[in-house]
């Protein structure tokens, strides 16, 4: 029978990947009760991420899968396309999907009302849906489609958090999502216009015959803005540190690790897949652009984050600068700095994750995320503390975790373009890490439990089990590195090379 | 057991007594035992398997994983690893039954994480000794880092956090910006990191890029206290004794001269710095960084301070025997490892001893001490020997190579650095000695209950151990010839 | 000079840099979705006056006709359109959620309660 099943269903996995949680949104909606709504929920998306690795594994043995969708066929109907660049990325994004929602009902009790809990979930497989559908689309309108639901279900996820902080941070990110997702259009609009397509293969087929032109160069500048927004590239990154702050933990934990990554993503996909980075402005290089921006978010996230008293807005402002990283990697134009940010990209979502779902336990037991929050934690809390230590060693870069695998791919990447001091520059902030993360854990460790506090127990298994899998996962992939910088380095070889 | 095995045993064997450590935390009798058994059959292991075979000529290895292309986990064992493999797990047993002495008689708390953090040190150190190649060699040099940092901050004060910070702010700090650059640009040109005889880098790295390279790891290596990292060796001394001790002999000061010397025998090899005369100028830095600490030494009052600013003037004689590039300077430099070691850790428990019998932490507070503690002092006398450079002392041999590397290099004025260096350390140590043996303790030093003359020494668990090692500093001036002949399998 | 044949492109800047400006300029939540929905409809604007063909009719099939013109953007924008309700659908939801809770829909006001709310 499984035969018979895997039959049926074996061509349509890409197909699946995107219809399956969408209509367990809807079915999710049809379910009043919270925790049978988890349970449609939890099935749906570990099944996703067993479909994600099946797709690598795919991928990885027969090479880049081409689905075309409801039959209609390729340049003229929406395309499905996963190689090896999206296989690694959906399977990030569908992996923390699933790991987080582990931790999301004993975490959501404390912050959105019970009969509100299903929606949430709803939401939740919705923006699960959007993220997916962006990563493995082959289609440029398509993209704006998916990016558009997965945004959405993100404005509506972070103002479910439990201050009225988080309703004006989801409405602040709302303009500016909008503004970039419609930017992302009129760049596509452009290119149709130039073209007459919107499948990627056939747009850079087409664009390559058109050459050189003033349209394409706008097209391009407006999906750059617009996707910059949504990755959160310095400065367009204003959004970022609230909406991370007042988000629900959870919520904060799920979309720190995949929606900037699913940004990246496609920012590599239209530069090197559409436009085949052979853009010139006027002499300057949009790389030399992109190196600029990534190394001021590089300082300037890890500088102000040093200053902050909630950790949660600590940690915000550290995604900004781990994204002036990844953006630095694609700047050097080389395969080590593309590997280091397709690489960065597995292993911050990895590490963020982990953090954040620390804070989410912190947050459970303490109700609060500051700094004082923290005191004496190492203590009562000795399991979830050593997580955080972990995952900040991790983002400081001590060998055997993962953020030394990103360090490494990037200092590499720098001096084989010859930048020797934007390597050393990728060091020194290594360096401010440092700062802020011992910051928290010399509170944990050397503080005293404040006085009058009521007996603080370590936080439930149903939150620590994902934060620990995510934590080990960042001393794993240090060390077993085939999944993580093979596939990235293999992906990177491919656009290089121009294929896809 | 095959010798390979036995390297990749030893890096692990000290983590199993940390499980015995967790394991009899509520006993701490059955507890430090499970220390020093796991001590002794590492030493055991380390001398008995692994030491024949490096002696006849065998380099055992031991590969564990390749972590990226190009990047391997894997041990190997040659000479001078041998060497540093021995002085960390041989002193660590000496060090656990001081480690008892001291932490009792001073009646510390969080014992049980003490002795777990010290173990993971020794792990680290071993890891660092018998690293086959830079990658792996940091990696462990990291673990030393992050598992003294609990060691070091072990009273939890501010004092103990503010110490901690500038620890923890200088090593990673320059092994992020210094060594793992100087890492990946080694990578970068020569395809590996694999600590080879006669050095990776000929006709890969030429001309001044050789020396920034040589900076870059040098500086890298903070834990070797080149002036101006050296900070953190004073900052560290608000540790307990013990653990000044397993910094300053065993695990992490050592283990930073050590990467600096098998940098340059086995990354750079000496005969590419002596053609190209790359080192030069890091032994400038060396006999500055010797002088001037000696200077400091001299003027402090502190006796773990003073002997901190020791350490790092005397590890700067290792640091410039690999600077000088000749063999001799080479084998000076491996040697002294091991005799400032047992040295060095003679003072350490010495003025540990002094502040658990005495309570007394000042040199000008030591007045007519040494007729009250007559084994500890003499101890001290013995290993002031030691760093100085005199006979019978084992020191004596390593400075004689040192000097005869200077001379080999044509660099007199060196010579004359080590030698007014024995005259700086005549000062800041005997007096220590003199104040103690000759002078006559203050009428009123608040002893009042024991008046008189008589012994009244520090428990007896803190005063053997000095005897020990001062002892064994007789032993190793007449095992030189030994020690020598090991390591001359350095160079080819 | 100014090509009179592509008045529509100058319709598109005009309308998106006034979506633009009233995002920006005007601090009263409403407006700035209303600015929101002036600069999305710009763009759809922009797809639609692109598919329009010189002589062509609408893209039905019918006899003698020779000319349509491009059905394509015009369902994009529908697509488009849609996202756009929804996206004015949650930001007005979100408004009124932020008048129960701050009793004011005026940004600068909000940021001042919010900058008390932090100083105390």
């Amino acid at each position: 029978m499984i035969e018979g099943i895997w039959t049926l269903i074996g061509d349509d996995l890409p197909a699946l990947q995107i219809a399956v949680p969408l209509l367990a949104a809807t079915l999710c909606i049809l379910v009043r009760r919270p925790m049978a709504a988890w349970s449609v929920a939890m099935v749906v998306a570990w099944s996703s991420f067993a479909n994600a690795g099946v797709l690598l594994h795919r991928v990885l043995t027969t090479g880049t899968i081409s689905y075309a969708e409801g039959g209609w066929p390729v340049p003229w109907g929406i395309e499905l396309r996963i190689d090896l660049l999206n296989a690694l990325v959906l399977l990030v994004v569908t992996g923390i999907c699933a790991i987080v929602l582990l931790a999301a009902p004993r975490s959501i009790k404390a912050e959105i009302p019970r009969d509100k809990q299903y929606l949430f979930y709803a939401t939740y497989l919705l923006c699960m849906t959007g993220l997916a559908g962006m990563t493995i689309t082959g289609d440029a309108f398509n993209i704006f489609v998916f990016l558009e639901i997965s945004s959405l279900s993100s404005y509506a996820l972070i103002s479910q958090g439990s201050t009225r902080r988080a309703l004006t941070s989801a409405i602040q990110y709302l303009v500016m999502g909008t503004i970039g997702g419609t930017f992302i259009l009129l760049g596509i609009g452009m290119l149709y216009m130039v073209t007459g397509t919107l499948n990627i293969v056939d747009l850079a087929d087409q664009l390559a015959l058109v050459g050189p032109n003033r349209t394409v160069l706008v097209a391009a500048a407006c999906i750059a803005v617009g996707v910059g927004i949504k990755l959160a590239v310095f400065p367009l990154h204003i959004w970022l540190p609230n909406a991370y702050t007042y988000a629900p933990a959870i919520v904060t934990a799920f979309i720190a690790a995949t929606s900037t990554k699913v940004a990246y993503y496609v920012l590599i996909r239209f530069a090197y897949s559409i436009f085949r980075i052979n853009l010139t402005f006027d002499g300057t290089q949009p790389s030399a652009i992109l190196m600029m921006l990534g190394i001021a978010a590089m300082f300037l996230g890890s500088l102000v984050a040093i200053f902050q008293d909630d950790i949660k807005r600590m940690l915000a402002y550290s995604s900004v600068a781990q994204i002036g990283y990844m953006v630095l990697g694609l700047s050097f134009a080389n395969e080590y700095g593309l590997t280091g940010g397709l690489v960065h990209v597995f292993n911050h979502a990895v590490m963020k994750c982990g953090l954040f779902l620390v804070l989410a336990c912190v947050l459970l037991r303490m109700r609060s995320t500051r700094l004082s929050a923290f005191e004496g934690l190492g203590r009562r809390m000795p399991l979830t503390f050593a997580a955080f230590v972990l995952g900040g060693l991790s983002l400081v870069g001590v060998p055997l975790t993962v953020g030394f695998v990103s360090k490494w791919y990037l200092v590499l990447g720098a001096l084989e373009a010859g930048l020797w001091p934007v390597a050393v520059l990728i060091l020194m902030s290594s360096i401010l890490a440092l700062v802020y993360i011992w910051r928290v854990v010399e509170v944990g460790y050397f503080k005293a439990p404040p006085e009058g506090a009521d007996e603080i127990t370590e936080a439930p298994v149903s939150m620590l089990l994902p934060t620990w899998i995510l934590i080990g996962s960042t001393l794993v992939f240090g060390v077993w590195t085939s999944l993580s910088a093979g596939v990235a380095s293999a992906a990177a070889r491919m656009l290089i090379g121009g294929g896809s | 057991m095959t010798a390979a095995t036995a390297v990749g045993l030893a890096v692990a064997w000290p983590l199993f007594a940390v499980v015995l450590i967790i394991a009899f935390q509520r006993w701490p009798n059955l507890r430090e035992t499970g220390t020093l058994l796991t001590g002794g059959s590492l030493f055991a292991i380390v001398a008995g398997v692994i030491l024949p075979e490096v002696q006849a000529g065998g380099r055992p290895r031991f590969d564990v994983w390749e972590v990226l292309p190009g990047l391997d986990l894997a041990f190997e064992v040659e000479p001078l690893g041998m060497l540093f493999g021995l002085v960390a797990s041989g002193l660590w047993i000496v060090t656990t039954f001081y480690s008892i002495g001291y932490m009792r008689g001073h009646h510390e708390k969080n014992q049980t994480r003490f002795y777990i953090c010290f173990a993971i040190a020794i792990s680290g150190a071993l890891g660092v000794a018998f690293a086959a190649n830079v990658f792996t060699l940091f990696v462990f040099y990291e673990l030393i880092t992050l598992s003294t940092y609990p060691l070091v901050t072990h009273a939890g004060t501010e004092k103990a956090r503010n110490a901690g910070r500038m620890y923890l702010g200088i090593l990673m700090g320059t092994s992020i910006a210094f060594l793992l650059f100087a890492l990946v640009w080694t990578w970068l040109a020569t395809g590996t990191t694999d600590f080879r005889p006669g050095g990776i880098l000929a006709g890969k790295v030429e001309g001044p890029q050789l020396m920034i390279l040589l900076a870059l790891y040098a500086f890298g290596t903070g834990k070797a206290a080149l002036m101006p990292f050296h900070r953190w060796l004073p900052a560290a001394m608000v540790a307990p004794t013990p653990v000044s001790a397993l910094l300053h002999a065993v695990a992490v000061v050592k283990a930073g001269v050590f990467t600096i010397l098998k940098v340059v025998v086995y990354v750079f090899g000496i005969d590419l710095l002596a053609a190209t005369d790359a080192s030069r100028w890091l032994t400038w830095v060396a006999a500055f960084t010797i002088i001037a600490a000696s200077c400091v030494a001299l003027g402090k009052d502190n006796l773990k301070a003073r002997l901190a600013y020791s350490t790092i003037s005397q590890l700067s004689y290792i640091v410039l025997g690999a600077a000088l590039a000749t063999t001799a300077g080479v084998i000076g430099g491996g040697m002294h490892i091991v005799m400032h070691a047992v040295g060095k850790i003679t003072l350490f428990f010495c003025a540990g001893a002094i502040m658990v019998g005495a309570h007394k932490t000042e040199v000008s507070e030591l007045d007519g001490l040494g007729r009250r503690m007559p084994f500890t002092f003499g101890a001290f006398l013995l290993g002031s020997l030691s760093v100085i450079g005199l006979p019978p002392m084992g020191g004596s041999w390593s400075k004689w190579f040192l000097m005869l590397g200077a001379a080999e290099a044509g660099q007199w004025v060196m010579m004359v650095v080590l030698m007014a260096s024995s005259l700086l350390s005549i000062g800041y140590l005997m007096p220590v000695v003199v104040r103690g043996f000759f002078r006559s303790a203050p009428v009123d030093d608040g002893h009042g209950d024991h008046a008189g003359s008589g012994i009244h020494e520090a428990p007896l668990l803190c005063v053997l151990p000095p005897v020990a090692t001062a002892l064994g500093g007789i032993v190793l001036f007449f095992y030189a010839e030994d020690i020598w002949q090991l390591l001359m399998g350095m160079v080819p | 000079m100014i090509e009179w044949g592509l008045y529509n492109y100058w319709v598109v800047i005009f309308l998106m840099m006034t979506g633009l400006y009233v995002v920006i300029a005007r601090g009263n939540l409403i407006k700035k979705i209303i600015g929101l929905n002036i600069f999305q409809v710009s763009v759809i604007m922009f797809y639609v006056s692109m598919g329009k063909v010189k002589g062509g009719t609408a893209p039905i099939e019918a006899a003698g006709f020779e000319v349509y013109s491009n059905p394509l953007p015009h369902v994009l924008m529908l697509t488009a359109i849609v996202v756009g309700v929804a996206t004015t659908a949650l930001a007005l939801a979100l408004v009124v959620r932020i008048k129960e809770a701050y009793g004011t829909i005026e940004e600068d006001e909000i940021r001042q309660i919010e900058s008390n709310e932090d100083a105390s």
